[in-house]
């Protein structure tokens, strides 16, 4: 735990005496409300699988997770603010997760942890398994990875500190817990012959009657996928040419060239004629100028000496 | 009394020709192409099995499961692998029912490890097993429409029988699933499906067999004092079940008088995205079953599709490197188990976390050198069939840390015999200097979660949990894999059967790891500079007809992996069959026994004590 430095509260509007400095601090209710909220946030303890572990890992000697004040893990909902969803999302298991979230006092936030928290991951074709946790309850942070590192973890929790700075107690829609009478609890799903939402009851409802009568039901109409023809490409510039052409993404520029390059070649091995030239948006010309920075160890280097003797100094 | 010979050998053949001896009219060859074993008819299979138990020595039923042959033979069949505790290979038996009205009978009379196989073959296939005195399902719910693993039976994303999928690749531009799902979610609904009638009948099962809502008074007659018996929820979300495993337990005051194992909150399909998956397909999900030892069960897979692929041309064994190298990260793998499972016994024993920490310390060193050499700390997905896919980096670097950690930057071989010579075993013995003879532990634990020998045996025990009840039972010495057999270490043994001996094993069996990577040390700078990988690196030969089942020696206990490849020759590169054969699933069987007569506190602690990780429990 750092040491409590008040001048990263102060508003630097009013002055205040130099010997007084670090010790006062005029600041708005919001700001402090929100500091101490973000500095004390107690995640629930509760791990579902593989990312629990790095979960741990987190809060383990190295990386110590207490530097942000969320060393104190909460078993019970009651007590913690932060659900840290760390693992794949089973139908069998997402009605105690809903149990646990309705439990738990507002203001209260959801962390997708990993692939299979956030949509499902490598085991989201299973039949027993939820496509992300936000299809049943509101995500404030998603960390992607499978299983994210702590850092990555470390980093989703800064964000999510950084969403919570952001938040104003003058906004109803920022803090809409301080609204009259309790929030409402999220509907708890069923497990009857596969899982029911209940917010879907209508729907579910509609397509048992077109089941039925007969009728094709479950399935959604979809049109046809489009699928790129060489020939069709031109027509069709929205889907091939466009994202090549954007000059605030190069790396996929450079993706999509190498793509065409080798399908080009593919279709050359065939012995097609090849149907026409790369796009010339798609030349790593547009990717010159922002190509992505390499690591320079020794300008990190400098950096770092330089700073360590401001320090000194 | 007995009319035929007994053989007690090594040699499963003779086994085999004694056994139809016996039974002449029951037993027939598996002559199906790449098969092996023996079938038996479903109607002397509890003779044939008792048989074999008690006058052959197959005392240890390592794995029960069913296959389903539609579209082949249109039959289920269930498999079973029994082995002698004495060591040598599998007698491989099967039993098959015809589709429609699946029936086998149970073996839980002979081998009460067949416990939870059998009911979870009712569960994922629906084959009934008459005799069975529990048979409900155990990984999904009670009201689930149909059993999942059957080959007609289709999820609700299901796209096609194989990947890959026509519409990802080469196709592109692709509806994703949820657009596809009118719903937006991953659900199907029968299509008789009425919602009027709809109950949730997931929670009935559990509780309808323990007095509740019968006579809480005739509960309380038949044992002169005037309690209740009292049913406590522990889990799913609970600190100490390891991760969403869920017991009912039910208490007379503090004791424990029953205790029924819930599982199924972390099954996430495996097996189903397994037979859709290539073969190669499914070696980053095996990271996934322990997920505390990704590269043991990186190695029980590739041994299994390394046994199939053997039969067929083409094939080369790994290269010595690639098996020197495989045999480290599995020994350190066990160490980075042992430690993990140390600390988090201590948490379950009360002393929250502090003991966790120094426990998991040196763990980071290892995955330190696990994401070098792998590319991930957790989630190695690191061998292939016939080798490993990557060589031991020349020097150790911390990519994600470098610029706070500068420090980080080692001579591989030099890391490696530095935390294998002296910080590892520096980090086991202050486990042993503080907790070992710590009164509170040995008071906890001494005595306590007793599991005999004969029980373990008959429960399908399995790792720690089996050799501390005095059963010196290890894959790596009784049926030997990899370059085991010229290692030198011992088969560590603890007699018992407590907790504090299964803690105890936990530490021996590190020292004996310990051992093996010293040996392993000189191998690699012999080996230096060698192939990794034998073959193509870029080419994975066709996997011919047949079956395998491979089993390593994992942290937790033997993992098998029983593979099927079946259908057509020239077909799509699939399994079949994929089956886990989980070590803490099977060994959570012994917990309700070893459970009952204790105080509720101690349930946590000698649940820690087998060390269960529930992505392989429920797989």
């Amino acid at each position: 735990m750092p040491t409590l430095d008040l001048r990263e509260l102060h508003n630097t509007e009013f002055p205040v005496p130099d010997e007084m400095q670090g010790n006062i601090a005029i600041t708005s209710l919001s700001r402090i409300y929100n500091w101490s909220r973000r500095s004390s946030m107690w995640p629930l303890l509760f791990g579902l699988a593989c990312c629990a572990i790095e979960m741990i890992a987190t809060a383990a000697a190295r990386y110590d997770l207490s530097r942000f004040g969320m060393e104190v893990m909460r078993a019970s909902p009651r007590q913690s603010d932060l659900m840290i969803v760390s693992g794949t999302v089973t139908k069998k298991m997402v009605v105690p997760i809903v149990r646990l979230y309705n439990q738990m006092p507002e203001p209260k936030y959801v962390l997708a942890m990993g692939a299979c928290a956030s949509g499902g991951g490598p085991f989201k074709e299973g039949y027993n398994v939820v496509s992300g946790i936000d299809m049943y309850l509101p995500v404030d942070v998603y960390v992607p990875g499978c299983p994210p590192t702590p850092q990555a973890l470390l980093h989703g929790l800064i964000a999510l500190q950084k969403k919570i700075d952001g938040q104003s107690l003058a906004n109803f829609d920022d803090v809409p817990w301080y609204g009259v009478g309790p929030s409402e609890p999220t509907p708890i799903p069923i497990l009857g012959p596969d899982i029911i939402d209940p917010r879907q009851m209508d729907l579910i409802r509609q397509q048992a009657e077109l089941a039925a009568a007969g009728k094709p039901y479950g399935v959604r109409d979809l049109p046809p996928t489009i699928k790129p023809e060489p020939a069709a490409a031109p027509k069709v510039p929205a889907k091939t040419a466009a994202p090549a052409a954007e000059p605030d993404d190069p790396e996929k520029a450079a993706r999509l060239a190498k793509r065409e390059a080798a399908l080009a070649r593919k279709r050359t091995a065939q012995g097609e004629q090849p149907t026409e030239t790369p796009a010339p948006a798609a030349e790593p010309a547009a990717g010159d100028q922002a190509a992505p920075k390499k690591f320079d160890k020794e300008a990190m280097l400098a950096k770092i000496r330089e700073r360590k003797a401001q320090k000194e100094s | 009394m007995v009319d035929y010979p007994i053989v007690k050998t090594t040699d499963i053949k003779a086994a085999v020709d004694a056994l139809k001896q016996k039974f002449p009219d029951a037993i027939q060859d598996d002559t199906r192409q790449g098969y092996g074993g023996i079938i038996v008819d479903k109607n002397h299979l509890v003779e044939v099995a008792t048989a074999l138990r008690d006058d052959f020595g197959f005392d240890y039923l390592s794995s029960a499961t069913a296959v389903d042959y539609l579209g082949i033979s249109d039959h289920m069949e269930m498999v079973y692998h029994a082995y002698r505790t004495a060591g040598g290979p599998a007698l491989v038996f099967k039993a098959q029912t015809p589709r429609d009205k699946p029936e086998i009978p149970s073996l839980i009379n002979v081998w009460p490890g067949a416990d939870f196989q059998e009911r979870e073959a009712w569960d994922l296939y629906g084959i009934k097993f008459p005799g069975h005195p529990n048979l409900k399902r155990i990984l999904l719910w009670d009201g689930f429409d149909g059993h999942p693993m059957r080959k007609d039976w289709q999820e609700a994303y299901y796209e096609e029988d194989h990947k890959p999928f026509e519409s990802r690749w080469p196709g592109g531009w692709v509806h994703r699933a949820e657009e596809r799902n009118i719903y937006g979610k991953n659900v199907k609904y029968p299509a008789d499906f009425d919602l009027s009638k709809l109950s949730d009948t997931s929670e009935e099962s559990h509780y309808a067999d323990l007095g509740l809502g019968v006579s809480v008074q005739k509960l309380a007659d038949e044992s002169h004092i005037k309690t209740d018996r009292l049913v406590v929820n522990m889990g799913p979300h609970h600190p100490s079940t390891h991760g969403v495993f869920r017991m009912i337990v039910t208490l007379n005051g503090e004791t424990i008088e029953k205790l029924e194992p819930v599982m199924g909150y972390l099954h996430r399909n495996h097996e189903k995205i397994g037979e859709r998956n290539t073969f190669l397909h499914n070696m980053p999900f095996t990271d996934r079953l322990d997920y505390l030892s990704s590269m043991g069960n990186n190695l029980g897979y590739a041994l299994a599709v390394e046994q199939l692929l053997a039969n067929g041309a083409r094939y080369q064994p790994p290269t010595y490197r690639a098996e020197c190298i495989r045999v480290l990260m599995v020994e350190l793998t066990r160490i980075v188990n042992h430690l993990w499972a140390i600390g988090f016994l201590l948490n379950d024993l009360g002393a929250f976390f502090t003991p966790a920490l120094y426990a998991i310390a040196e763990r980071e060193k290892i995955l330190d050198f696990f994401e070098a050499t792998a590319g991930s700390r957790m989630m190695c997905n690191y061998m292939r069939f016939g080798g490993v896919f990557k060589d031991l980096p020349e020097r150790i670097r911390g990519e994600a840390t470098r610029v706070n950690d500068l420090v980080r930057d080692y001579d591989t071989m030099e890391f490696l015999t530095e935390l294998i010579n002296e910080r590892l075993p520096r980090s086991i013995d202050e486990l042993d200097q503080y907790l070992t003879d710590s009164e509170i532990i040995k008071s906890r634990t001494v005595g306590v979660g007793y599991l005999s020998p004969e029980m373990a045996i008959a429960y399908s025990a399995a790792g720690p949990l089996l050799r501390a009840s005095g059963v010196p039972y290890d894959v790596r010495r009784a049926d030997p894999y990899s370059i085991y057999p010229e290692l030198d270490f011992d088969v560590a043994v603890r007699y018992n059967g407590d907790i504090y001996d299964r803690y105890l094993i936990r530490l021996d069996e590190m020292r004996e790891s310990l051992r093996i990577l010293k040996q392993i040390l000189p191998r690699l700078e012999r080996t230096r500079g060698e192939a990794i990988f034998a073959g193509n690196k870029q080419h994975t030969p066709r996997v011919p007809l047949g079956e395998a089942y491979g089993r390593v020696e994992n942290p937790k206990g033997e993992l098998g992996f029983y593979v099927v490849s079946a259908g057509d020759e020239k077909g799509p590169q699939n399994p079949w069959r994929y089956h886990v054969r989980a070590p803490s699933f099977i060994s959570l069987t012994a917990l309700g026994p070893m459970c009952i007569g204790h105080k509720v506190a101690d349930v946590v602690a000698i649940l820690g004590s087998i060390d269960i990780v529930l992505g392989e429990t429920d797989r």
